[in-house]
């Protein structure tokens, strides 16, 4: 008896050990991992807050020194890029609006089954997930519009997302109770009407998260500005920030005028990142838990 | 299931009348039709003009000459396309970056997955989650940007730690093998955390009855995982995995140009980034326009084939 306890004892302290040991592996791991996402981040910022003497002699590595904040200063003070964010903002609000109206549009109709040709139009929409024309084509046409270094073709070409789409139906589905619906219209509200005034305040979370899918996304994506766009006050800030990250010359029109300003291209570029950066780094810890409910929701339907 | 019939027996009445025409249809509709007509009008025109202006990677488009005017040559587009070596260099680069990522990357997302499930920390887990998933929400200039100023030669983080500990400098992004494996890093870096999300749900899917009853058989932790919690995931590897495949043929315009650079030219190039250079920038429209339908087609093809495939262990994992 006494041994038998005994033996349990020392093999529950072993199983214990062997668990902590594993615990501290993966607690360690995982924040490593978690570190080495944002540590570069860190570092950039620290680099764009530092002088350009330490910078140049590599003394930087996570904390600024010498603060100072002359090469944002030269950021702000050159009008290109804020003509660059300005439209980058223009541009990100108008298809973010555009964007949510027509998948609205296209989702509530989709839900109601006793809809002639709802069929045909979902595989019109879904077609496009699978198959595009492509760059050209796509270049081609804009070119036909007379859309080239035009604001709107920044806007219309992608501003309806079947993706979007399909969570926007899934979830009306799934939120709004179809007896609802059929109360509603027996009353004699209109489609439109149920839509505005049941559906879519049933829906409010999912709303907002496409918002957010359509704004980040649009925010980020700079291949439409590298192709349709080549005038100078039209660049999206990412496309902006592109042709200074490729250029080994950084010459912000600004700063070659004034003295007292920021020579050291490294420096520069790092208070650009910085400055593209920091409008998705405000919002993200309020919008990710939206993103990972719209990214379940997409992949339930996949 | 449910709601479908709910909505039978209220249509039923309506129909009853035997077949009606479909403009009875419009007239009953007509505010969701008015609804639809937006968004259909904007696919048609800026989808499916495209699609249709995929027919002059048969012709040999001239701009002046418009899609109609200009003239009918068959696949002579194609024939050129495949004799071409820039298209085949972008072809097997494309190949080249995808594998690697699909090998290198595709079980990074797993192995977090099962590790930020074995951390019981409620805060802890959120706050590397948080951390894990930023990556996912920046542009691929931002990232390039930084991993520019982490690993560029002379002046990058990366490059001065490894002097000052007394190593030479790596050319990370500056010699082609090297940048390949940048590449295909710097890729992981930004997708992991996010990938993490749909195998975390599928964990969290798992019957806790499952674990319980692990313990009383005297599993250990590794036992638990390798006996229960790979098992009940796997349709769901499988699923991404092929899902994955059927992508191997896509390049990312915006990733692989902002991590390029003129050095790394013969690995960086893909199909998407040929393209442009070949297609906007040197206007060769209807030679590019075969590279896009080839890219396209293939690509098609192969959602197909992955789609059948899951859809076959999707139906096995369910039984």
């Amino acid at each position: 008896m006494d041994r038998t306890n005994k033996k349990r004892y020392s093999s529950y302290t072993k199983t214990q050990i062997i668990d902590l040991v594993a615990d501290i592996f993966i607690y360690f791991t995982v924040g490593l991992l978690a570190l080495l996402c944002v540590l570069p981040f860190v570092h950039v910022l620290a680099k764009s807050l530092s002088s350009d003497a330490k910078v140049t002699s590599q003394l930087v590595y996570l904390i600024p020194k010498d603060f100072n904040l002359k090469a944002y200063r030269s950021v702000i003070g050159d009008p290109s890029m804020i003509l660059s964010l300005w439209q980058t903002v223009k541009v990100t609000v108008i298809f973010t609006a555009l964007g949510m109206f027509l998948t609205i549009c296209a989702a509530y109709p989709l839900t109601r089954k006793r809809l002639k040709g709802r069929n045909i139009i979902s595989v019109l929409f879904i077609i496009t997930l699978y198959f595009s024309g492509g760059i050209i084509p796509d270049y081609l046409l804009m070119h036909r519009l007379g859309l080239l270094n035009k604001t709107a073709s920044l806007i219309l070409p992608l501003a309806f997302s079947a993706y979007n789409m399909i969570i926007m139906r899934t979830s009306i589905q799934t939120t709004v109770p179809d007896s609802l619906e059929e109360s509603a219209l027996l009353d004699g509200a209109s489609d439109i009407r149920i839509l505005v005034q049941i559906v879519l305040p049933l829906c409010k979370p999912i709303l907002a998260t496409l918002c957010l899918f359509y704004a980040v996304g649009r925010w980020n994506a700079y291949q439409d500005s590298v192709f349709y766009i080549t005038r100078q006050p039209l660049y999206l800030l990412q496309h902006k920030l592109n042709l200074l990250i490729q250029t080994t010359n950084t010459t912000l029109t600004a700063s070659e005028a004034q003295p007292d300003t920021v020579t050291n291209p490294e420096v520069v570029k790092s208070a650009c990142i910085i400055f593209a950066t920091l409008p998705i780094v405000i919002v993200y810890p309020f919008v990710q838990k939206y993103f990972v409910k719209g990214v379940m929701i997409g992949a339930v339907k996949g | 299931m449910k709601t479908e019939t709910i909505v039978h027996k209220t249509v039923k009445p309506k129909s009853s009348h035997s077949k009606r025409g479909f403009m009875y249809y419009v007239k009953r509709d007509w505010q969701l039709y008015l609804l639809l007509v937006f968004p259909v009008a904007m696919v048609i025109v800026f989808k499916y003009f495209p699609m249709a202006g995929l027919i002059i990677a048969f012709k040999d488009y001239k701009i002046l000459k418009g899609f109609m005017g200009s003239e009918w040559v068959g696949f002579k587009n194609f024939a050129e396309v495949f004799s071409n070596k820039d298209f085949y260099r972008a072809l097997r680069n494309t190949l080249t970056l995808n594998g690697l990522d699909l090998l290198l990357g595709f079980p990074m997302p797993i192995i977090l997955a099962i590790m930020l499930n074995e951390i019981k920390s409620l805060w802890y887990k959120k706050v590397n989650q948080t951390l894990l998933y930023l990556p996912h929400f920046l542009s691929w200039v931002i990232i390039a940007g930084v991993a520019y100023q982490l690993f560029q030669p002379r002046t990058g983080l990366v490059n001065i730690l490894l002097r000052n500990m007394g190593f030479n400098e790596v050319p990370f992004l500056t010699e082609n093998t090297h940048w390949i494996f940048s590449y295909v890093f710097i890729g992981i870096w930004q997708s992991m955390g996010w990938g993490t999300i749909i195998y975390l749900a599928a964990i969290t899917g798992i019957n806790p009855e499952l674990y319980d009853s692990a313990t009383i058989d005297g599993a250990g932790r590794w036992g638990k995982i390798r006996y229960i919690t790979i098992p009940s995931i796997r349709s769901t590897i499988t699923i991404i995995l092929i899902i994955n495949l059927g992508r191997i043929m896509g390049s990312s315009f915006e990733r692989a140009q902002s991590l390029g650079n003129p050095i790394v030219k013969e690995v960086s190039s893909v199909i998407a980034t040929y393209v442009y250079s070949a297609g906007i920038q040197a206007q060769k429209y209807s030679l590019t326009t075969a590279v896009g339908l080839f890219q396209s087609v293939v690509g098609l093809i192969l959602v197909l084939i992955s789609d059948w495939i899951s859809k076959k262990i999707g139906d096995e994992g369910l039984l």
